[in-house]
């Protein structure tokens, strides 16, 4: 499916004759679709870099008359300082790649490999959260963390997340470890190889791309995810990078809104994300392409 | 692999940290959810039970229908952009060529960075004094006075948040569209090309039709993702003015958390779970046609 997507030329898609007129109007309509989507990131980007009395200006300018990185000072003193913030999104979104690695790996291997009792029933189970939002069941969860004491803490917000994540990621896995040719894990069972070590050796190398894309989805959902956060963590030390950027949008040391540091911070959230997207991208297109399918 | 009482009993080893954890934080939660949606609860007080008497409230209550009504206006307004947008971006960006795979990737670029981080960002650019969007328009001569954007009017924040969201979102029924269409086989647009038709005739007449169960899957997504509409309006309203543009997820995060009435937070987020859920079986039975 995702081969489609990036190589292979596909003459299946209905193209209009190559007449020059139609030629320039898509590469137009293209450049100009192109200019309006990236033009919020790089204003974004632009506005962070504007000294101080010109980020606040009113109206703003449209480029930079001055470049200087006092936005990003601010934001890095900004409270508990920047890297408590940075560290606490990381933190939570490398426990949640962990936490949903170590759960669905082995039950997506058990399902698709071993006749497990009730198969069909425990997979229907393991897909609740696929039909239950995560955002009905934050009442909930909130008053059951409070009580083990997994509020504003990285590991409760990790649990949070790989709820969210783990149906999507058990799926893929499933179906990825279900594709393995039974050849090749008989031959492991003839040497003697116990389940553990076919695992290993005979599983993980072919899903090694599934096992890359389950951990990009998991990156970006926990680095990205909002509410959660904002319910989880009622101390600011404990913030993530959103958090904290939303409660910075009311409240900053200049009184008003502090525009310029307010979008250093959009910038930072943001290259994480499309960096690994740019690099992983094949990936990323394969994890959608099979949820898609369902 | 036979069936022997070895393996059933690994394969269960291998299940079960999954299936206790799916067990203790989300089906736990789920039954303790409908508990609490029975009884009056805060922090403070012990809690009691009151039967039925929390859905009664939300019934009568007029911020619920606010929230409710104004969550469906935002979800009719954006899908039909989102699915018509992005039918239309699917079908400039398909056909192989460096430019269009160029344009698409592009396109999706906003689909991987947080909602709450691009809300930060349009905030910015739909500010009144500070935002680009009025310094354009004042520019352009298209408006004499700054537009108060966001939080002052609901009508016209819905616009605005509503602009912000496809701009985010548009990128991901785009993808799957482009992937539905090159996987249509050849040989049927080209039988479609030797019957002369033209270009609108061949989408409507064989790529749509042909592609109309990823229309269908991307238009529920699309559907399920706004009515639990949260992120966007917390942050680029805050609810204003007078939590009209409060989103039902807003009502439930405002009575269980800022409030701390759960129990009434419970039976809303029950209300909520089980609106989504009779979405979901509507797109289950849809896509199922649609396959047969």
């Amino acid at each position: 499916m995702t081969a489609t997507l990036e190589r292979a030329p596909v003459r299946a898609v209905p193209r209009p004759a190559r007449t020059g007129r139609t030629g320039y109007l898509v590469a137009a309509g293209c450049i100009a679709i192109s200019t309006v989507m990236l033009l919020p990131l790089v204003y974004s980007a632009l506005a962070s870099i504007k000294p101080t009395a010109e980020a606040a200006a009113t109206p703003p300018t449209y480029l930079p008359h001055g470049v200087s990185l006092d936005s990003y000072r601010r934001l890095w003193d900004y409270q508990e300082g920047l890297l408590t913030y940075l560290g606490n999104s990381f933190g939570t979104a490398v426990l949640t790649i962990v936490l949903t690695l170590l759960l669905t790996v082995p039950a997506a291997y058990g399902l698709a490999r071993f006749p497990v009792p009730g198969r069909e029933l425990i997979f229907l189970v393991l897909l609740l959260a696929l039909i239950v939002p995560y955002q009905a069941l934050l009442t909930p969860m909130f008053l059951m963390f409070a009580r083990i004491g997994l509020t504003n803490s990285l590991i409760g917000l990790a649990v949070l997340h790989t709820t969210i994540q783990l149906p999507f990621s058990l799926y893929i896995l499933r179906n990825t470890f279900a594709a393995v040719p039974r050849e090749i894990e008989e031959a492991a069972v003839m040497d003697g190889a116990g389940s553990l070590q076919i695992l290993r050796r005979v599983f993980l190398p072919p899903t090694v791309p599934a096992v890359v894309t389950v951990t990009l989805f998991a990156f970006i959902t926990s680095w990205n995810e909002f509410l959660g956060a904002l319910v989880m963590m009622s101390s600011s030390a404990k913030f993530t990078l959103p958090v904290i950027l939303a409660t910075a949008r009311t409240e900053t040391s200049l009184g008003g809104t502090d525009w310029g540091m307010l979008q250093a911070g959009v910038t930072i959230s943001i290259i994480p994300c499309v960096l690994v997207y740019l690099l992983l991208q094949r990936y990323y297109m394969a994890g959608l392409m099979s949820g898609a399918v369902k | 692999m036979q069936g022997t009482r070895r393996n059933r009993l690994t394969g269960l080893a291998y299940v079960t940290p999954a299936l206790a954890f799916v067990l203790v934080f989300t089906a736990y939660p789920l039954g303790r959810m409908i508990w609490m949606s029975l009884h009056e609860w805060s922090l403070i007080a012990e809690p009691h039970f009151i039967g039925l008497d929390n859905f009664r409230q939300a019934f009568s209550d007029r911020q619920f229908w606010t929230s409710f009504l104004f969550t469906l206006k935002y979800t009719v307004l954006i899908t039909p952009v989102l699915i018509v947008g992005g039918y239309l971006l699917a079908l400039l960006t398909a056909p192989a060529s460096r430019m269009r795979a160029f344009t698409r990737t592009v396109i999706f670029v906003p689909v991987v960075i947080g909602l709450g981080v691009s809300s930060l960002l349009w905030y910015w650019l739909f500010s009144t004094d500070f935002g680009v969007i009025n310094r354009i328009l004042l520019d352009l001569g298209v408006i004499d006075q700054p537009v108060l954007w966001l939080g002052v009017d609901a009508g016209t924040s819905n616009f605005a948040i509503s602009t912000s969201v496809v701009w985010k979102v548009i990128g991901f029924g785009m993808i799957l569209f482009v992937g539905a269409i090159q996987a249509i086989p050849t040989e049927i647009t080209e039988a479609s090309l030797v019957d002369g038709a033209g270009y609108w005739q061949r989408i409507s007449r064989v790529v749509l039709p042909l592609t109309m169960r990823t229309v269908l899957l991307v238009t529920l997504v699309s559907v399920i993702g706004s009515l639990l509409a949260f992120d966007q309006f917390y942050i680029m309203t805050a609810g204003q003015p007078q939590n009209e543009t409060a989103t039902s997820v807003f009502f439930v995060y405002l009575n269980s958390f800022p409030y701390l009435k759960l129990g009434y937070g419970a039976a809303l987020s029950l209300i909520l779970a089980v609106t989504i859920l009779a979405f979901t079986v509507v797109q289950l039975v849809l896509t199922r046609r649609s396959e047969s």
